[in-house]
């Protein structure tokens, strides 16, 4: 842009010579201090705001944290200040992950990874975030362009690659482990990973690599309608995960030369996706700061404004070897986790004195345990009352495995590579 | 499977099935898996062949054998149109499938994701999850890239989307 102005002031530099007629001088001389004017604009560019050492709760006009601090005050949060300590990977940038690496952004959290490998197009602006001119662009450089300016504070890392590729996965791991930013913490390098991913393919990647590094996550996801949604928190081994209960399949059975021309450009709405968006970043600030309740499955339909939530236990069959591994770890700290939850009801007891609720009673009400009468009424979780019987055999041998190849005489890789091969030739 | 041509039908009920579920990551039993796909494969291959409705050329760009390349070809109104043909072993393979690329025609039609993925979504991912993990390669190539080609490239060809190889150089020498 500088170069163009100063040839506009050349330009008008010879114009002003060969004007012979010096009453329009004036004018020409008031148009180049404008010109001057716009470079000196240029060459000063936006101002971005310097690094804060120390989230402060001071309410002065220049404080970007007090409104956070805030929820100290009001007794929401404990020690907001802790977010600095955080580190969250959003997987996938965009409508939703883009949306809520600002707004996490925005809250000052330590630091963010971004995975994503595609550009931004003209088409994503019907969507948040992304402005026109970042058209081209990778998507993680974009959103590190905006979110950089927006908090210098914010540590982000950018990682522009396919996960579901073998070696996109596996610097995928290695990224999730890195603790230079933490050394301290356990398990893994972050504390949480967002799943903002459009894909079947991606998701269970993510839930793959969750899996073996026994990481929490949270899912999200948009309906290609663009008028439902979901967030999900998975704790591997304690809640399902996302080969537990695999999306229903249903085949059409429709002969796909009669499918012909509908398209797979799905529909996408900037409301849902917000709605999405915040719905997912408030269950992360729940989780990372310790405050109400996490939701474990939050649905949003927005068509009837109906929010289900729900839990869903690990499937015990589940296809997902590392899945298995979780919920036998997860069953076998049963007596550690009860031991922990005993001795906090025992403390919050202990606060509190022990007195008659109520002086008399009269119709000698009492109340009896609900997991006395559990064991005593119902021997299993799985028989059925008398006379009934299950329509069909029960899944104990899903996991038997199959009968390997029989075929024993071609077993050589080299081989049959060459076989194949030699059928390509001709 | 019902609804789709008894052709298909046949076809798919010989190629034979795999046994071993293992992905790219799984070491030796991936060995073994790769082993099952290159047999069926194989016979997919020879099947065609003795059919005279040979379509594809497939074979491991890597001696991983995670990442696959090659041709694959349709004929509409007498001429054979071919297309390059790649895709990646996924790393939750086989849970989920490979998405089959045909980077050539990659922008020219609704039914495909970036990169050139043809859309696999309604037609073959249900077939897929359901059969896992007994279909392979060949059967993705069968149930997914076949009947795909067969009702893209018609189109595609008569909008003047994509044009024949002759076509093309005449035009240019003219």
């Amino acid at each position: 842009m500088e170069v163009e102005l100063k040839d506009i002031i050349d330009d008008l530099n010879s114009l002003k010579r060969s004007l012979p007629d010096p009453s329009l001088q004036a004018s020409v001389l008031q148009l180049r201090l404008r010109v001057e004017n716009l470079i000196r604009m240029a060459k000063s560019g936006p101002v971005g705001r310097p690094k804060v050492k120390d989230m402060s709760a001071e309410v002065v006009d220049s404080n970007p944290y007090s409104r956070l601090m805030a929820l100290q005050r009001m007794g929401i949060v404990e020690n907001y200040e802790r977010i600095r300590d955080f580190s969250v990977a959003i997987v996938g940038v965009g409508g939703v992950g883009s949306v809520a690496a600002e707004m996490l952004t925005r809250c000052g959290i330590g630091r963010l990874l971004l995975y994503d490998y595609d550009k931004v197009e003209l088409a994503n602006m019907n969507r948040l975030f992304f402005r026109p001119e970042q058209a081209g662009m990778t998507k993680t450089d974009a959103a590190v362009q905006t979110l950089s300016d927006i908090n210098p504070d914010v540590v982000l890392e950018s990682y522009t690659f396919n996960i579901t590729t073998v070696q996109g996965f596996e610097t995928f791991m290695s990224s999730l482990r890195n603790k230079s930013f933490c050394p301290s913490k356990e398990g893994s390098g972050v504390d949480l990973v967002l799943s903002c991913v459009d894909n079947y393919e991606a998701r269970m990647a993510v839930n793959q690599a969750c899996n073996e590094l026994n990481q929490t996550w949270m899912e999200s996801g948009v309906s290609e309608d663009a008028v439902s949604g979901h967030i999900q928190l998975l704790i591997p081994g304690e809640t399902a995960c996302f080969a537990c209960a695999p999306p229903l399949v249903v085949a059409s059975g429709v002969d796909e030369r009669t499918l012909k021309r509908e398209g797979v450009c799905a529909a996408s709405l900037p409301t849902t996706m917000g709605v999405v968006a915040g719905l997912l970043v408030q269950n992360t600030l729940k989780f990372l700061l310790n405050f109400g309740n996490v939701s474990p499955y939050l649905g949003y339909n927005s068509l009837k404004d109906f929010f289900p939530t729900m839990e869903m236990k690990p499937n015990p069959q589940c296809s997902n070897a590392a899945c298995l591994e979780r919920q036998k770890e997860y069953v076998q700290a049963k007596p550690a986790r009860d031991a922990a939850a005993k001795a906090k009801m025992e403390a919050e007891m202990s606060s509190i004195t022990e007195c008659p609720l109520h002086d008399d009673n009269e119709w000698n009400i009492s109340v009896i345990d609900d997991n006395e009468v559990d064991t005593a009424g119902v021997p299993s979780a799985d028989a059925l009352p008398e006379g009934l019987t299950r329509e069909l055999p029960s899944a104990d041998e899903f996991e038997k495995s199959l009968a390997p190849g029989t075929d024993a005489s071609v077993d050589d890789l080299e081989n049959l590579r060459r076989q194949l091969e030699a059928l390509n030739a001709d | 499977m019902e609804g789709w041509d008894p052709n298909t039908k046949s076809t798919l009920t010989q190629i034979p099935l795999l046994s071993t579920k293992a992905g790219p990551r799984d070491g030796a039993a991936w060995t073994q898996r790769l082993k099952e796909e290159y047999k069926s494969l194989i016979a997919y291959t020879q099947m065609n062949k003795s059919n005279d409705n040979d379509w594809f050329r497939i074979s491991a760009a890597n001696p991983e054998g995670t990442r696959w390349t090659g041709k694959c070809w349709y004929v509409h109104n007498l001429l054979k149109y071919e297309f390059d043909l790649q895709f990646d072993i996924p790393v939750t393979y086989p849970s989920t499938a490979p998405e089959l690329e045909l980077p050539e025609i990659d922008g020219k039609t609704q039914k495909m994701y970036r990169g050139g993925k043809i859309c696999l979504t309604i037609h073959f991912k249900p077939l897929w999850a359901k059969n896992c993990p007994r279909f392979g390669i060949a059967h993705a190539l069968c149930l997914g890239l076949a009947p795909w080609l067969a009702a893209e490239i018609p189109i595609l060809v008569d909008s003047g989307m994509i044009k024949h190889k002759d076509d093309v150089s005449s035009t240019s020498e003219s």
